[in-house]
């Protein structure tokens, strides 16, 4: 969903181009998080069981629903394990990540 | 892949929260913003003092969320959001849920009094303290919301905070709003169904959500569902709701109530804790836990 979303870095010329009121006008999206990873979850579908566990808490909104499947956004994941943690038949492994 | 079965979503599956956040890596302020909004739904204003969602969301010109907040100062986020309401009200829109989003900080000690005088008003407001027991955005200072017990950097190890938490809901049931409800990340479909019901309640309405901090907390990012689960199975942050400041209503039953020697035992500002702290410790909870279920019970 979030994929149309616009997610480009603002860049204000001069200072005309400032808005007088301290706006946001851009979303974070541009901040790709994905880089602060050194652990990454992998998903063995064959051992899903589509409970939307592994969705539901992401803080990072980094879990999607893809034809009815999670999928790991790995652009935005932090790696910070939870989703592995609380997956009720284990299928998620957090493994190292190649840089 | 076996089964084209559907994905099970117990929440709806729209986000108004984006990827691209500042928050640490497993932080559950985090999620408490995702289910509210998902709650809440677009008609939202924020108003967010100083507090760690003030830099979560991102530096200007940007956000991480897809409703407006006003970024206000750190001890104004009720009367604040009682202002926003006003003024929109003067401008025809009766319709947009004004919400106070503030940290534990910015609600037990420096906003009390703010917040206070808009319960007394019953202004028409939703107040959201997400509760990380301590001034985590300026580098984890003891606050009144604090537990016994805990290490922070101004109660360091040697003089660990050797006062209870403030109990904010008996503060807030003492000005007889209509509604107040504590919840928990935990527990994300009683977080979502109790914020769609003070959506459609008129006046103040204050909602108390624990929300764990492993920066804070010395606790690993991956446990903080857990934590968020295991603070209310052992009774230390119960989960209930409080009408008009007289009517309680327990919402998590508990079939065996757990001890909180494993809750404390998995976090880092805890462990230089003895077998006799913690013995009094849960002394401590099992007589608050006593108070609350003569409270449910008494109606
Ligand atoms: C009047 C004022 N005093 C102090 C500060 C510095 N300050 C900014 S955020 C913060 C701590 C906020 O703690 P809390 O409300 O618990 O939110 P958290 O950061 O834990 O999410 C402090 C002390 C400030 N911004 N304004
Ligand atoms: S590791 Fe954390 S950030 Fe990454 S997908 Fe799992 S829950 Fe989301
Ligand atoms: S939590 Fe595990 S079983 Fe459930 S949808 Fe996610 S990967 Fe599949
Ligand atoms: S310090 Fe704690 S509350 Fe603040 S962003 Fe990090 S994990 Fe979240
Ligand atoms: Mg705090």
């Amino acid at each position: 969903m979030k994929k149309n979303k616009q997610a480009q870095k603002i860049v204000f010329k001069s200072e005309k181009d400032v808005p007088l009121m301290p706006m946001s006008i851009g979303t974070m999206l541009h901040n790709k998080t994905g880089v602060w990873r050194n652990i990454k979850p992998v998903i063995d579908l064959d051992n899903c069981i589509q409970c939307g566990i592994c969705w539901k808490f992401c803080p990072d909104v980094s879990i999607f629903v893809e034809d009815e499947w999670p999928v790991v956004d790995y652009v935005y994941c932090k790696g910070c394990g939870i989703c592995a943690e609380e997956c009720p038949t284990k299928c998620i492994a957090m493994v190292e990540e190649e840089k | 892949m076996k089964k084209e079965k559907k994905m099970k979503l117990s929440l709806p599956e729209e986000e108004l929260m984006n990827s691209g956040h500042l928050a640490c890596q497993g932080c559950g302020a985090t999620l408490a913003m995702r289910y509210v909004l998902k709650a809440l739904g677009q008609k939202v204003a924020l108003c967010i003092p100083a507090c760690c969602w003030s830099v979560i969301d991102g530096p200007f010109p940007y956000s991480s969320l897809d409703v407006p907040i006003f970024h206000c100062a750190f001890e104004t986020a009720a009367v604040s959001a009682s202002g926003v309401k006003a003024g929109l009200e003067m401008v025809g829109d009766t319709e947009t849920t004004v919400v106070a989003w503030a940290g534990d900080g910015g609600t037990f000690d420096i906003g009390i009094q703010a917040l206070s005088g808009v319960a007394e008003r019953n202004d028409d407001i939703i107040y959201v303290c997400y509760d990380n027991e301590a001034y985590m955005n300026t580098g984890i200072q003891r606050s009144s919301a604090t537990p016994y017990g805990a290490w922070t950097t101004t109660t360091p190890v040697k003089h660990f905070k050797d006062r209870p938490k403030k109990d904010m809901e008996a503060i807030m049931a003492a000005h007889r709003i209509p509604y107040i409800a504590t919840a928990s990340i935990g527990y994300p479909e009683d977080l979502f169904r109790k914020t769609k019901k003070a959506k459609e309640i008129k006046g103040t309405r204050f909602l108390h959500i624990y929300a764990p901090c492993p920066t804070g907390w010395k606790s690993r990012p991956e446990d903080t569902i857990k934590l968020a689960r295991m603070v209310v199975q052992n009774a230390t942050f119960p989960l209930y709701e409080i009408e008009w400041g007289e009517k309680y209503t327990l919402n998590i039953k508990l079939k065996e109530k757990k001890p909180i020697a494993d809750y404390l035992k998995i976090q880092g500002r805890f462990r230089h804790l003895t077998e006799k702290e913690i013995a009094s410790m849960q002394e401590e909870v099992d007589k608050k836990w006593q108070r609350l279920l003569s409270l449910v019970n008494s109606k």
